[in-house]
Order: C-alpha cells, then sequence, then structure tokens
C-alpha cells in the first residue's frame, strides 16, 4: 500500500476469546473485552497504555463506541471499518497509517460474534436487495458457488477437488486444539454430505459458532521493547470489486490479485516466499480462487493444485494451518483469525500444525460475496532487511 | 445533478409491469448499466438512457438452492445479449438442468400480492 513503509508497524500481541458455543447470555462486547485483555497480555502492554481502538461486528452498529465504553478508555484514535470479513486486515492498514501519522501510538483491533448461540438470522440480518432477493439466493453460499460453478466451467474444476480444500483444512484442524471439528474428513463425506447451494454441501461451507478475539500493532520500535518477537507488518494491499455477486465483473477472478499484487510490491516479496499462507475459507471454492490470485498457482490450476495433500499438514504448501473457518471457526468475519494465526506461526508457537523454519506469513482476508479483498503480509526480525 | 421524480427502481418496475425488460444505456460509456441508478459506473455521468432488452441472454453461472423446506430451486446469473448481467433463475426445466452458455429467453413472472414482478428466464429450445 502506498505510502505505508515496509515494517514500520507490528502485531504485537493476539488473543481468541471463547470460540466455538460460548456461555450462554456473553454479548459480543464480553468477548472482545476478553480477546483484547488476552491481546495485551500477551505482549505485556495494559489498556492504559491503548490509544487506538478498531472494532467490527455485524451485531452492533456503532460498536468500537460499544467497545470504548465497555472497556473504560477514551482512545483519540477510532476505526470502524467494516466490510466483511476482511475488515481485520483493512484495520491494520489503517492502524498502521495512523501510527506512522502520529495519530495513535498503540491499536487494538477486536471483534466478537455470538452468531451461533444467537441465530444466523439474527446475527446478521440480510438487507433487501431488490434485484437479488426476489430470486431468494441462500446468501452467502449461493453467491460463492454461483462463482464455483463458472470455475467448473471454465477451468473443469471439480467438486472432488473442492471437497479436497475441506478435507486437508480438516486435517489441519485436527492438529489445533482450539478447533472446532474434532473428527477426521474424506472426499466421500463431503460429497454425500446434505447439499446447500450446488455444487457446496455443508462441508464445503464454513462453520457456524461464536467467537472473537483482538491483535495489537504498534510501531515496529516500541514493538521491540515488548514481551513477545513482533510480527512485522511488511505488506498490505486491499481491493474491492462489487457488493453484490450479481455485480461481480468475472467470477472467476477475485479482487485478492491487485491486492496481492500491492502487499508483494510494499512488502518486496513474491509468492514463493510466503511459509505461512492463511486464506479466508469462507467456502472451499475459495481457497482456489486465493490460491490462484495471490501467485501460488496458475488461474485455473487451483483445482489440481489443492489435490494429493497439497496443502494438507504434510503438503508442499501450509494453507489454513488452524483449520480455517471450514473446520477451526467462523463466527461470520473470521478475518481476524487469519491474522492471529499468521502471528503464531511467526512466532513458532504451534505445537503440532508449526511451520517449520515461518518467517513470512500472509494473512488474506475475503469480505462480502468476493467483495472486499484484503492482504497483509507479516515476517520476523529477521525479514526487515531485503 | 438534476433531482429525480421517479427513482430509477420505481422506473425499471414501471416496465416490468408492462411485460419489458429495461435497462440504462450509458452514452458516455457506450455500454449499459444495470441495475438502474442516477449516475453511470463507468463515467460518473448522470446521462443515462433507458432502453428495453430484446430479452436474449446467455447463463453465465448457476446454482441449485437446497431450502430446509421445499422443492430445490434455480438461481443463475444471465448475460443479456445488451451486455448487462443480472441475477435470475430459469424455469421450465429442473433446476440441476440449467447449463452455463445455455441460451435463454426473458418473460415476467408475477409473483401476486404484494410483491412486484420479477424478471426470469425460460431456454429457448423450450419456446
Amino acid at each position: 500500500m502506498e505510502g505505508l513503509k515496509r515494517g514500520g508497524a507490528a502485531i504485537v500481541g493476539v488473543a481468541e476469546s471463547d470460540l466455538g458455543q460460548v456461555a450462554d447470555g456473553l454479548s459480543v462486547f464480553d468477548l472482545m473485552a476478553q480477546g483484547t485483555r488476552r491481546a495485551l497480555d500477551d505482549c505485556g502492554l495494559s489498556l492504559k497504555d491503548v490509544d487506538g481502538l478498531f472494532s467490527a461486528t455485524t451485531q452492533s452498529r456503532l460498536s468500537v463506541l460499544g467497545l470504548a465504553e465497555y472497556l473504560g478508555i477514551n482512545p483519540p484514535f477510532l476505526g470502524s471499518t467494516i466490510v466483511g470479513g476482511s475488515s481485520f486486515e483493512y484495520h491494520v492498514a489503517h492502524a498502521m497509517g495512523a501510527i506512522a501519522l502520529g495519530l495513535c501510538n498503540v491499536a487494538v483491533i477486536a471483534y466478537g460474534s455470538t452468531q451461533r448461540s444467537v441465530g444466523r438470522k439474527q446475527a446478521s440480518v440480510r438487507e433487501v436487495n431488490p434485484y437479488e432477493t426476489p430470486f431468494k439466493p441462500f446468501l452467502p453460499s449461493s453467491a460463492y458457488a454461483l462463482a464455483a460453478s463458472r470455475h467448473m466451467h471454465e477451468f473443469g474444476t471439480t467438486r472432488e477437488q473442492l471437497a479436497g480444500v475441506a478435507v486437508a483444512a480438516r486435517e489441519w484442524a485436527l492438529l489445533n486444539p482450539a478447533a472446532w471439528e474434532k473428527k477426521p474428513l474424506t472426499i466421500d463425506g463431503v460429497l454425500s454430505s446434505r447439499m446447500v447451494s450446488y455444487p457446496f454441501t455443508v462441508r464445503d461451507c464454513c462453520l457456524v459458532t461464536d467467537g472473537g478475539g483482538a491483535v495489537v500493532v504498534t510501531s515496529a520500535e516500541r514493538a521491540r521493547s515488548l514481551k513477545k518477537p513482533p510480527a512485522y507488518v511488511l505488506g498490505c494491499g486491499q481491493s474491492v470489486t462489487h457488493a453484490n455477486i450479481s455485480s461481480m465483473p468475472d467470477l472467476t477472478v477475485t479482487g485478492a490479485l491487485p491486492a496481492g499484487k500491492a502487499a508483494y510490491a510494499m512488502a518486496k516479496l513474491c509468492p514463493a516466499d510466503v511459509d505461512a499462507v492463511e486464506l479466508y475459507d469462507a467456502f472451499t471454492i475459495n481457497t482456489i480462487l486465493f490460491l490462484e490470485d495471490l501467485g501460488f498457482c496458475k488461474k485455473g490450476e487451483g483445482g489440481a493444485f489443492v489435490s494429493d495433500g497439497r496443502i494438507a499438514p504434510k503438503g508442499s504448501l501450509a494453507v489454513n494451518t488452524n483449520g480455517g473457518g471450514l473446520s477451526y471457526c467462523h463466527p461470520g468475519m473470521y478475518g481476524l483469525f487469519l491474522l492471529i494465526e499468521a502471528v503464531r506461526q511467526l512466532r513458532g508457537e504451534c505445537g503440532a500444525r508449526q511451520v517449520k523454519d515461518c518467517e513470512v506469513a500472509l494473512a488474506h482476508g475475503n469480505g462480502g460475496v468476493l467483495s472486499s479483498q484484503a492482504t497483509v503480509i507479516l515476517g520476523t526480525e529477521a525479514t526487515l532487511s531485503v | 445533478m438534476p433531482s429525480h421524480q421517479d427513482a430509477p427502481l420505481k422506473t425499471y418496475l414501471g416496465h416490468l409491469a408492462r411485460g419489458e425488460l429495461a435497462y440504462q444505456f450509458s452514452p458516455e460509456a457506450g455500454r449499459a448499466v444495470f441495475y438502474p441508478r442516477v449516475l453511470c459506473p463507468f463515467t460518473g455521468s448522470d446521462r443515462l438512457e433507458w432502453r428495453i432488452s430484446k430479452g436474449a441472454g446467455t447463463v453465465y453461472a448457476t446454482t441449485v438452492v437446497y431450502p430446509a423446506e421445499g422443492a430445490p430451486f434455480n438461481v443463475a446469473l444471465i448475460d443479456c445479449d445488451e451486455g448487462f448481467r443480472l441475477m435470475s433463475r430459469v424455469e421450465d426445466i429442473a433446476p440441476e438442468q440449467v447449463r452455463i452458455g445455455q441460451r435463454v429467453r426473458f418473460r415476467v413472472h408475477q409473483p401476486g400480492g404484494e410483491e412486484p414482478p420479477c424478471p426470469v428466464f425460460v431456454p429457448v429450445e423450450a419456446q
């Protein structure tokens, strides 16, 4: 992103709130606050250090106000950009800019959702679109299914290849104690599950869980004095191509292409430099589209690329190492968890799922119906000099 | 920019009620605009002309929705020959028989009651 300095800021604290099915009656602010406290503990900072506050949730219209009130702080810099699940990748870039300008020094980015507890309809009220709603698309699933249909038509991508994405995610999830799903999954298991919106069965679709968390961003200078090794922000990029699926210019090419290009350019890195790839897998087609658009394989070859366990734990590319939105957790706007996992991989905190010698991690957020795309490339101290 | 007596949506629905699929054309962009709006998304111009589609199109993408209750149904994106795309469904064939690349023709669906009419499509060979 032009105007931001490579490595100028770092993510220094990360934490999930309670995940899965949280205690009855917990609010999104309870989860945001829990995540905030844990993320601050993770880096050794406290609430009084926080002078920048960012949040996004579908369950509060003025969420950053609610969070500031709840935390009892009055941070001069606020951000509530809400563009769906990629909001938090946008927040990282915005926090980085605000820190560079001296508008704040310690920014907390928080998220909370209780969609499993209160029900998806209540957690995320669907807007009426007079040009789409009459046809009753099951959103967001049907929008992504339309994209999958087009990818299958143009490139011969198969349902088995889509299922391969879900199986790889499940294998990673089985290595993550925090993951929602605890049982193995097979290609046949995906294909024979309940059909939702062709070509997707319920196993091609993300989970519906509660959850939240927070990350702490500060300047590179301050980051070095904190508890844990900083995850420096090496590159950021964003792109919006549409809001509604009927206005997406080409259903086989997403805004991840320009977003990724911008992030790689700022980071002075290329796909081959990335050790851990965290992609917003709301549906199995997402992983294929983003692997293509972010340059890990050629356009149209994503289906073959994800086959044969290539993105599974013992494969050649570590993708969605926490188990992803498909098998780890998906409270509705999953983008924050991509950042949390990327940072933990760079720190070497991931136990059985740890990627060996992880120096560069990419977090790619997706929002709406393939609508908003945002890439954040993070690196260890060793990656700062190029 | 002039103020509008009629919302673009209202004009569009008025045409549909008369059995017409209306879209806008941007002379400055030299291309069709859909959904109807007050500003051309390609040029920013507020000069948009209403035109009536011939109603011929091609299936661009298709899915079958499996509701919790009731029969599965089709949802498709249709590329109309005039160069605009819209969400719709293909009727008169089984939802899973709808194919990308299939030629389709517009007809008006009148849901009745308070619901406004909407544009649906049928396979060309079925007419």
